[in-house]
């Protein structure tokens, strides 16, 4: 019982992080230091640490490489394009986020089943094929708009949506890694053949993981579309996969403080670097090469922040000194 | 009486090399048996069929247990693993990147349910469950001297303690039968005489049947006491370790005809 009540206090402790940041980034707003310009960078950070939460999941924690991530992300986008057209109220908004991870979920079991037989190179291929597909299925329906894409897409996804979409999804997912269900997921990428012969059912972690990546990675998609209120085909394509993957890369395969910290290191490099028009890519993937040189691990490894630590050091430093 | 494990004309064939040919052979309750043979002579692949890493081409495996018999042919490895069927490896195969305490867990996923609402909602269940978990993989590490590397990275133990560490994994999914494939590879005197004594641990403490594939024939002689030899694939003798030393045909596969 003394643990559970301990684990409670930590419990506690990151939820009053989460509602502080809230508040922070509410006054800072009100004070007007958040200008439009920087809330759009804080908005396009938070999908993109959904996105990558997700996607580090899958590649990280379950270690099977997948390339398709904007295919789920687009069946979220398309879903909220769709359903909040037709049912323009908030409620229609998050009934849309459900169509949309209902969708993705039975997308990731079709696609999931078959291909992840396969193994690293094949494996990220045909999950790039996969993603493909999705795209050209919604470039060609007449309900997706075609190549054109949707427009007025109405906005009920503002900063605080994101934020708090931020706070849920990744509570979920590194709730998932940290349970019983987390480890099975993770002795699948350890090693399989061990796996299976200690009673793990190889198949079902490695499509849980699978499943659950896409779903979140629907929910980013409905935030995208909604927030940006224009979508197209074209936004979903292979670079945009390659842009989530970046994200886990440099953060550290298999941590998830690393990819919050490479979403915002991003987020903010890409908008710095605005104002050095051309030179701006350049710049970019200069920076890129950089870290992989001197940090190939990515930016932190596989090193977690976690409350439960910080809080017990200072405690056993001052053991040792009495 | 039923045998406990019941194997019967096991064949395999990898295109034209018969790996396996025409394997009979049993394994009794609470019984050490040990599986002997050249390099090349098909065990690992033996092992690796009655645990369901690879199919058969055809025979069949029947497992014995309380409530009836259960063939094992053409399940799928987690399953027998779940039925009571558990490994080592030759070539150890750890979870090197996650913490002892991680790998001893792992091998318990099976044998507790957690719901997916309970664990991502922390619901107190879920804490109960995780620390009964923990106490039982604890408990089990105290009992092979393991309990003060808990927090350490499997990959970075010593080669001999990856091994004891392998052992108690394969505990972990409290097996009736347990495979060890070479468990003294690479071990000096002083540690397979270690070894030794772990095994006979085993198999008294957790009353289990062990079946043993060993190249020193020190371990095999003074811990079977049944022995199969396997040569090319087929069974060439079978008998106390007595019969074995002084079989004919054993020490013309092992040593050559006499010139």
């Amino acid at each position: 019982m003394i643990k559970l009540k301990a684990n409670f206090k930590y419990n506690v402790i990151w939820f009053l992080i989460m509602v502080a940041g809230f508040y922070l980034m509410n006054t800072l707003i009100l004070v007007g230091v958040i200008d439009s310009f920087i809330e759009n960078m804080l908005v396009t950070i938070g999908i993109n640490i959904i996105l990558a939460t997700g996607l580090n999941l899958i590649i990280g924690f379950a270690g099977q490489f997948s390339l398709g991530h904007a295919g789920f992300m687009a069946i979220g986008a398309y879903a909220t394009a769709i359903v909040t057209q037709t049912n323009s109220t908030p409620a229609g908004f998050y009934i849309s986020i459900l169509v949309g991870i209902v969708v993705a979920i039975i997308a990731a079991l079709i696609v999931g089943i078959p291909t992840l037989r396969l193994r690293g190179d094949y494996l990220a291929i045909a999950t790039m094929g996969a993603a493909e597909i999705i795209r050209i299925i919604i470039n060609n329906l007449k309900i997706t708009g075609g190549a054109a894409g949707m427009f007025n897409i109405p906005q009920f996804a503002d900063w605080p949506t994101v934020y708090i979409m931020v706070c849920v999804t990744t509570i979920i997912i590194v709730n998932f890694i940290h349970s019983r269900a987390g480890r099975a997921v993770t002795s699948v990428r350890e090693d399989e053949i061990a796996a299976e012969a200690m009673g793990i059912n190889v198949t079902k972690w490695k499509l849980a993981a699978f499943v659950l990546g896409a779903s979140t990675a629907a929910v980013a998609g409905s935030l995208h579309a909604s927030y940006l209120q224009t979508i197209a085909p074209n936004d979903f394509g292979i670079m945009e996969s390659i842009s989530i993957l970046i994200i886990v890369v440099l953060g550290g395969v298999g941590s998830i403080t690393g990819t919050f910290v490479a979403a915002v290191v991003l987020g903010v490099l890409d908008t710095v670097l605005q104002n050095f028009g051309t030179l701006r890519m350049v710049i970019y993937a200069v920076a890129l090469v950089l870290i992989m040189i001197f940090k190939p691990s990515g930016l932190l490894g596989t090193w977690e922040l976690s409350i439960k630590q910080l809080w017990r050091r200072p405690k056993r430093k001052e053991r040792v000194e009495s | 009486m039923n045998k406990l494990l019941q194997v019967t004309h096991l064949v395999k064939n990898f295109g034209g090399l018969n790996a396996v040919a025409d394997v009979s052979m049993h394994l009794d309750n609470n019984e050490l048996v040990a599986l002997i043979g050249p390099n090349g002579a098909g065990k690992t692949t033996l092992f690796n069929l009655l645990t369901g890493v690879i199919p058969a081409t055809s025979g069949s495996i029947v497992l014995s247990g309380d409530h009836g018999t259960y063939p094992l042919n053409g399940k799928r490895a987690y399953k027998i693993a779940d039925m009571g069927l558990s490994r080592t490896f030759q070539n150890i195969r750890l979870f090197k990147n996650l913490s002892v305490l991680d790998n001893v867990l792992i091998a318990m996923t099976s044998k507790f349910k957690e719901g997916f609402i309970p664990t991502i909602f922390r619901f107190p269940s879920y804490y109960k469950t995780e620390q009964q978990l923990v106490e039982e993989a604890q408990k089990l590490l105290a009992i092979f001297e393991l309990e003060k590397d808990t927090d350490v990275l499997a990959k970075n133990l010593p080669y001999g303690t990856q091994r004891r560490l392998e052992i108690v994994r394969a505990l972990a999914t409290k097996p009736q039968i347990l495979f060890l494939d070479e468990p003294a590879a690479g071990m000096n005197p002083e540690e397979t005489a270690n070894l030794t004594e772990l095994i006979l641990k085993v198999q008294h403490q957790f009353h289990i049947t062990i079946l043993l594939i060993e190249h020193d024939m020190s371990l095999v002689m003074s811990l079977a006491q049944r022995i199969y030899v396997l040569d090319h694939g087929s069974l060439l003798a079978q008998g106390t370790p007595d019969e074995i030393k002084t079989n004919p045909a054993v020490i013309k596969a092992y040593l050559g005809e006499e010139a």
